[in-house]
């Protein structure tokens, strides 16, 4: 049977977007040369509503928003049961010399991460590479990667899963923790 | 779960509507892939795969060549022209020798019809069919149907005629069983010696009329008058009088489709004979789609070798 345990609901979820937002603007000013990059398939959700509240609180209207996909970049191509289903790649605008943040819902293992970095320097070579994750699942990562901003740090078991859901998706916004009832 | 149905690619008769939706919808991502700045990605990066050709081809040759390099997999590629096919070696053992170079895809293209078929009963590895004989082209067909998806995204009672040399044409065949399984309505177009007498059992209209057959058709595929291939036979006899005449009767030119009400897509799987069955002026227009054709080659065969790749899982 599964259980699961509410981490942020829609309300603390608006709050930690407002906050990372306002983190971001200490470190990048006004956006002039940063651009904003999320990981399909589930990061491109979180992308888009950083994107709204930044546009909003710096009242800009040519903020970058692009959507990367990792897929071809794996490194479990071939490795596992079911083979992935690529996503749309959409990135209209030049990343060479730019500041670059990376956006997705859950950091884990951090292999998706790998990959998307992999995936995002065929775009060019950019200035600097951020990660800006919702949940940081601690003491998991099988890579050496670090987010530079976290909206909310998690421990859990490797048997445990942490789901963000989203309006478009699932119909609600909030954060859960996930496992199998023994 | 999304995955092809099958091990091998050897004819679009093999694949359901299903396998050939995802092939297309991994070809959308591809194609966006061949458009970056760096158009390599490292899928394939512990694969190799051989392409082997025992009959003359450039176009098929170089797009699965590049599909193969900017899925960073590793490529030999073999011709049968300078091999020890010209010795007297049998296919089983041409191949399998190759094979025990560990090779894990063969792309194959044969002057016999069924040739991939045969081979696939005999090794292991992944066989995509690049043309056998006058029977399959499939990534051919593939490639024409996805470029005619881009144009009108549903195929859902359009109509598309293929005019021309339908009897030697392993593209004719491939595509219209991939156009009827993806629910569009198949004519064929030629003079009577070059249409086979079956095509009415595979539920394909036949049309001796070019002028009738455009006017019932939004998309038209013209095929190529296979020169080396007209005095074929037993009895050596020439399907038509000239080249002049053929062109008379079946060339497309714009004083065929002034008279249309609406302007039809123009396909050609290439190499096109300008002034046989196609005119210079029309192959260069607007409504023909050639080039777009060879652009979606590279990622629907793309499409194919990774879709095929994921189908088998690394052994240690």
């Amino acid at each position: 049977m599964n259980s699961q345990r509410l981490i942020l609901d829609s309300t603390h979820l608006d709050l930690c977007i407002q906050r990372l937002c306002f983190q971001l603007i200490e470190n990048h000013d006004n956006f002039e040369n940063t651009v904003l990059i999320g990981l399909q398939p589930r990061g491109i959700y979180l992308a888009k509503r950083i994107h709204e509240s930044l546009s909003k609180i710096l009242k800009k209207k040519d903020l970058k928003l692009g959507s990367l996909d990792t897929t071809f970049f794996r490194d479990d191509f071939r490795r596992r049961e079911n083979p992935i289903i690529p996503n749309k790649t959409q990135i209209d605008f030049i990343i060479e010399g730019k500041k670059v943040l990376l956006i997705d819902d859950v950091l884990y293992t951090g292999r998706t991460i790998r990959s998307g970095l992999d995936a995002m320097l065929a775009y060019g070579r950019p200035d600097l590479v951020e990660l800006l994750v919702l949940v940081d699942r601690r003491f998991s990562r099988h890579l050496p990667i670090k987010p530079n901003y976290v909206g909310i740090e998690v421990d859990s078991l490797d048997s445990e899963r942490v789901e963000a859901k989203w309006e478009e998706t699932e119909g609600k916004n909030e954060v859960i923790l996930k496992w199998n009832k023994a | 779960m999304d995955q092809l149905s099958t091990k091998h690619l050897l004819g679009i008769k093999q694949l359901n509507a299903k396998d050939i939706e995802l092939i297309f919808n991994t070809a959308d991502n591809f194609k966006e892939v061949i458009n970056r700045p760096i158009k390599k990605v490292p899928s394939l990066r512990d694969i190799t795969i051989a392409n082997l050709f025992f009959e003359n081809s450039t176009r098929t040759k170089l797009s699965f060549e590049l599909a193969e390099k900017r899925l960073s997999a590793d490529v030999i590629n073999f011709s049968a022209a300078a091999s020890s096919v010209s010795k007297g070696e049998t296919l089983i053992d041409t191949v399998n020798n190759i094979l025990a170079m560990k090779v894990d895809m063969v792309v194959m293209r044969h002057p016999n019809p069924g040739a991939s078929i045969f081979l696939s009963k005999h090794i292991d590895a992944n066989i995509v069919n690049a043309g056998d004989g006058a029977h399959e082209h499939p990534t051919q067909a593939l490639l024409d149907a996805y470029s005619i998806r881009e144009q009108n995204k549903d195929f859902k009672d359009k109509r598309v005629v293929i005019v021309g040399d339908i009897l030697h044409s392993r593209v004719a065949l491939s595509n219209i069983f991939c156009l009827q399984k993806l629910g569009a309505k198949v004519m064929v177009c030629g003079p009577p010696t070059l249409i086979p007498k079956y095509m009415e059992s595979l539920n394909v209209l036949v049309e001796y009329n070019l002028d009738k057959a455009l006017a019932w058709a939004d998309t038209v595929m013209m095929l190529r008058i296979q020169l080396e291939r007209q005095n074929a036979g037993e009895h050596n006899v020439k399907l038509f009088p000239t080249l002049r005449e053929y062109h008379q009767m079946y060339g497309l030119t714009f004083s065929r489709l002034d008279k249309l009400k609406k302007l039809p897509i123009i396909m050609h799987p290439g190499p096109i004979n300008r002034g046989v069955e196609i005119s210079s002026e029309v192959a260069d227009s607007k409504s023909s789609i050639i080039l777009n054709q060879v652009e979606n080659g590279v990622a629907i065969r793309m499409a194919v070798l990774y879709l095929l790749a994921s189908n088998s899982t690394l052994k240690d």
